[in-house]
């Protein structure tokens, strides 16, 4: 068997402003880091992408529904207007839940990032330079 | 003065002390540069969004919204949930990756991201551009709710909330003013819960009256005149949803949170805070039919939430209830005021005062960082407190809406783009600021300035996130993909620290 040789960069210590960088070096100047980052971007942009079409298809469908059937504004729940008890209470619960199921979502996604990146590759790092 | 002015009286001064001494309890902890702009980044998450949400529920929210929905009906109510639903919109695209910016403010993200100094200056001229837009109006309404509730002059209000901002904010920038914008939600959700339901059981027990007019377009979500209606309600609905989080004073407040991970769930918190409120203006509103036929005629519906316990409640119970709404209106002003002229004060402190007093980084609260944040401050508070004092009437919703749809058109494509997409450039970034600003905040001028157009001319121009926004976000897009090679070099690092979280960089150092 040949021996085995450890390949390493010359350390990239260029920090730009105040924009000096939290992961290492390893990942994200190599290709593999690249695309870990491009797929922890897309998945939290997805995340974040659905709950704005969610908000946006459930309230911003609003006025134009009641544009287009203003007899809408007379349905009454248990004797209050279904507009007042929909966009006066029931609209806060209804953010909070898709804030909520965002935040677990997305603190998963994070977790999940971090150790594939901690367990991939670049294990043995500081402690050997 | 006569004896009805005693209960509003108190309140104005037992809000006042409590202000400054909790602000001044604060300055025992404010040491050094980073506690006068961001309290040290160790504010937790419980206490930073009580923090952000009585810094968020101005005069506006107080006393404007009950109004609104007094006299406008179902399509005001898009104001709260605008307002609350800013905050999902900031949770899901901006939140943690601006924490793990580690920028102080909105133009040092702007360099960090870019690596230029004319974005940041751009920027820090819209900081403080959307900071004095909002400011003007808060100064406004207190010379108003002051006048009404105890009658004094009108110029009394701005000057006294004027005064006891700059104290605050001069004494311990952003630690001090953390505990009390903090208690000043609580006195707020108190202010406007209690009366609320003192009302509600009053109303219960008159038999349960129903309202006036009923039948009209009260509960239909959409304003009037056909599809002019139908664009100027989807318009607000842009500005609200997408300029939240480009309030320079909601913004700074991100970077007090320990990691990113403390911001999203302060920002949860601060849709569970602000929810808890907004369910209330409603209420007065209902009740208001009943019983507030005199305020619409006569054209004071703003200060309905004032003035609906004195007609509700006789005697001795309805002063008391007056006394606590205007406690909690007054702590409306004072807190946002506060926050907007920290967010001004830092940006101005950064960019132009510590070049005049001389070095920064000084970690002595007497050395000249804080002399320059101090000197910041006083330019921050006056110069919108001479605005408020000079100009004639300014309508409170409109120019705090106006500041919105501004911050909508310029900071929002900024702060989404920058965080997204790494083919953004300087040269991309300044197009857009400029075509939203100009767009927006010409719209916001000629507003100001009075011109009144009809029709659809109008319609644009009171109401122009709806083609401001596009257009910011279309040029900022186009002028970055025609620039392509400006593309800063250090964009891929920036974005994997924006993404990643914390426990990484941690486990590095």
């Amino acid at each position: 068997m040949t021996e085995r040789v450890r390949v390493t960069g010359p350390p990239r210590h260029t920090i730009a402003g105040r924009t000096s960088s939290r992961l290492g070096d390893v990942h994200e100047q190599t290709e593999l880091g690249d695309v870990y980052l491009r797929s922890l971007l897309r998945e939290q942009l997805g995340l974040a992408l659905t709950v704005l079409v969610t908000i946006t298809l459930v309230l911003g469908s609003l006025p134009l529904v009641f544009h287009l059937w203003p007899g809408l504004a007379d349905v009454d729940v248990a004797g209050l207007p279904v507009v007042w008890i929909g966009l006066g209470v029931l609209v806060y619960p209804f953010l909070l839940l898709l804030g909520w199921r965002y935040v677990r979502s997305v603190e998963r996604n994070e977790r999940d990032f971090a150790e594939l990146v901690k367990g991939s590759g670049s294990a043995p790092r500081d402690g050997e330079e | 003065m006569n004896t009805e002015a005693v209960p509003g009286l108190v309140a104005v001064l037992a809000v006042t002390v409590a202000t400054v001494a909790i602000g001044t309890w604060g300055l025992r902890f404010s040491r050094t540069t980073s506690d006068f702009f961001v309290a040290s980044r160790t504010v937790r998450p419980g206490l930073n969004a009580s923090a952000i949400g009585g810094e968020y529920l101005s005069a506006a929210s107080f006393l404007g919204i009950a109004g609104l929905l007094l006299v406008g009906g179902a399509d005001m109510l898009w104001y709260p949930v605008g307002w609350t639903a800013g905050y999902l919109v900031l949770l899901v695209l901006v939140a943690a990756p601006l924490r793990r910016s580690g920028a102080y403010t909105l133009p040092d993200f702007a360099e960090a991201r870019l690596g230029s100094a004319w974005v940041r200056a751009a920027s820090s001229l819209l900081v403080v551009g959307v900071g004095w837009l909002y400011l003007v109006p808060q100064f406004k309404g207190a010379g108003i709710t002051l006048e009404s509730a105890i009658g004094a002059p009108e110029w009394v209000g701005p000057v006294i909330v004027g005064l006891v901002v700059l104290v605050n904010v001069m004494s311990g920038g952003m630690r001090s003013i953390t505990f009390v914008q903090a208690f000043q939600y609580w006195l707020k959700l108190t202010a406007i819960l209690v009366p609320a339901m003192v009302l509600l059981v009053v109303w219960w027990g008159d038999g349960r009256p129903a309202g006036s007019s009923a039948g009209d377009a009260w509960s239909v979500p959409v304003a009037g005149d056909g599809s002019i209606g139908l664009y100027s309600t989807y318009s607000l609905i842009i500005a609200l949803f997408l300029g939240t989080m480009g309030l320079p004073h909601v913004v700074v407040r991100f970077y007090t949170n320990p990691d990113g991970r403390g911001a999203r769930r302060t920002t949860l918190a601060v849709l569970a805070l602000l929810g808890l409120f907004y369910v209330w203006p409603p209420v007065y509103a209902a009740l208001g039919r009943v019983y507030g036929d005199d305020l619409v005629s006569d054209g004071h519906a703003d200060v309905l939430v004032l003035e609906l316990p004195r007609l509700m409640v006789e005697g001795i119970g309805g002063e008391l209830l007056t006394g606590l709404v205007t406690a909690g209106a007054f702590a409306a002003f004072l807190s946002t005021a506060s926050g907007l002229a920290i967010a001004v004060s830092g940006v101005l402190t950064q960019d132009v005062t510590s070049r005049l007093v001389g070095e920064r980084g000084t970690r002595d609260p007497g050395g000249s960082i804080a002399t320059a944040f101090r000197l910041a401050a006083a330019v921050a508070v006056v110069v919108p407190l001479l605005v408020a004092l000079v100009v004639g009437e300014v309508g409170v919703a409109e120019s705090v809406g106006l500041a919105f749809a501004v911050a909508a058109s310029t900071f929002c494509p900024l702060l989404v783009l920058g965080i997204w997409w790494r083919g953004l450039t300087d040269a991309g970034a300044l197009a857009g600021l400029a075509a939203g600003g100009l767009g927006a905040g010409g719209a916001a001028v000629l507003n100001l300035a009075g011109v009144n157009a009809s029709g659809w001319t109008g319609a644009l121009l009171a109401q122009p996130a709806a083609w401001s926004v596009p257009l910011a976000f279309a040029v900022m897009v186009l002028v970055s993909l025609a620039t392509a090679s400006r593309a800063p070099a250090h964009a891929q690092r920036f974005l994997v620290r924006l993404h990643t979280p914390e426990t990484l960089g941690a486990e590095r150092s």
